[in-house]
């Protein structure tokens, strides 16, 4: 199976971080689904030109997540108890804290960051 | 079992030196071999391969110690090295029929699928290829051998960008077989960094750093501080590099965990941003530390001979 993962090196995560978030992608929007079986390590490897270490790394955290599960000898699946909703809180998460930094760095209120927030709402 | 074992390798030319080399290659693992020009990375290269033989220390390839085993060794190796050049009034097939001639293993449908992936036409004869398709039609050779270790010497300099994705490619195929494993030097740090599991630099003959890269990658940080007037800096064990410009304050440190951002944040510092550093500035920086640490010796060594006259 091709993932068609599509990495970018302008990107600030180091890759292993990039494979995780493009595998948690496809599991939150249900393209790929519980019990699906993963590339093997490396055959990603081979797909992504990028060291077995680093996907190794990137399904490790996975694996601790409890986005897939690893079965010794049969490879890697999609957990069959994973929750979307909680992957898709974890990335709402990291994306609030990283709007918490900015706003602190740019010295925005509380109340500007919520006027902010409102207009991105109805923006959508 | 390990690919490759060198253990404390020295040699020793009348204006260059290797000193105590240690190296290691697990199976089915890549090596990215780095360092600035006349380091040492070709000299190393060549005692594995046997090319030159080490004045002291051990090699071994593939299990067999080098030079003494090289020839049941190489059996198995397959090397590229800038400096190797096919026979330029025959064609890349002749090459091709020689080979298969002594690998009884030959497989010619994946000799076609890499003639054709990497665009090079086996009637054509090698003095009428550009520099780029020499390249491809040397590490060709040696892709289609399947050897179990394959030693890059710079494979893709030279290389336009798509030439090189072809390249690496190839490279990440044969590790899908565990039992394979590739040794590559090179001067992009960013294909390095892209495809190695091991990293080693080597600078001035010497080993100045060898890590599995993951690990490697994530122990270096660089920190942007505010500080106050008051500020006294934290005794930092691996604090490589520090840039002051008024109350900015920025820390490249190579043992980064947030023990370390704890102590820093205990000056009173504010800390504005913590960054990964990339393959190169990582490099860099290693082998400016370790130039101003044998700059700082000599010093120190031609100080403790005055005194001594």
């Amino acid at each position: 199976m091709k993932t068609q993962i599509v990495l970018s090196q302008t990107d600030d995560r180091p890759i292993y971080a990039q494979i995780m978030d493009e595998i948690k992608q496809r599991v939150a929007l249900g393209d790929w689904e519980p019990g699906l079986r993963l590339p093997s390590i490396r055959e990603l490897a081979a797909e992504l030109r990028v060291s077995v270490i680093t996907v190794k790394r990137a399904y490790l955290e996975l694996e601790r997540g409890g986005v897939i599960v690893t079965q010794q000898g049969r490879g890697s699946f999609v957990s069959e108890n994973v929750a979307v909703s909680e992957v898709q809180q974890e990335k709402l998460n990291r994306l609030l804290q990283e709007v918490a930094r900015l706003a602190a760095t740019m010295g925005l209120s509380e109340d500007d960051l919520r006027a902010l927030l409102s207009q991105a709402l109805k923006r959508r | 079992m390990n690919a490759i074992e060198c253990e404390r390798v020295c040699k020793r030319y009348p204006h260059f030196a290797l000193n105590n080399v240690d190296l290691t290659l697990p199976t089915g693992t890549v090596l990215g071999f780095v360092g600035p020009n006349g380091a040492g990375k070709s000299t190393t290269i060549r005692i594995i391969m046997g090319l030159v033989h080490q004045d002291a220390g051990q090699v071994r390839v593939l299990g067999q110690e080098m030079p003494a085993q090289q020839v049941k060794a190489k059996w198995d190796v397959g090397f590229v090295s800038e400096d190797m050049r096919l026979y330029s009034h025959r064609t890349l097939g002749f090459h091709l029929k020689f080979l298969r001639s002594i690998y009884p293993a030959w497989d010619d449908a994946y000799t076609r699928d890499l003639l054709d992936r990497f665009e090079l036409n086996p009637e054509q004869k090698v003095k009428g290829l550009s520099h780029g398709q020499r390249v491809k039609a040397a590490l060709l050779t040696v892709f289609v051998r399947r050897p179990k270790l394959l030693v890059f010497d710079e494979p893709t300099t030279g290389l336009d960008p798509v030439a090189r994705k072809v390249i690496l490619e190839e490279m990440m195929r044969v590790l899908e077989d565990d039992q394979r494993s590739i040794l590559f030097s090179s001067h992009n740090t960013l294909e390095v960094e892209q495809i190695s599991d091991h990293i080693a630099f080597i600078n001035r003959g010497s080993i100045v750093a060898s890590q599995e890269k993951e690990a490697f990658m994530d122990s270096w940080r660089r920190l942007r501080l505010v500080v106050n007037g008051d500020f006294k800096m934290p005794s930092l064990k691996q604090l490589v590099e520090s840039q002051q410009s008024g109350r900015q304050l920025t820390l490249t440190v190579s043992d980064f965990s947030e023990a370390l951002e704890q102590q820093v944040r205990e000056t009173g510092a504010e800390i504005r941003q913590v960054e990964r550093l990339t393959l190169e500035e990582i490099f860099i920086a290693s082998v400016e530390a370790h130039q101003r640490a044998a700059r700082a010796d000599a010093k120190q060594a031609d100080e403790n001979q005055e005194i001594a006259a």
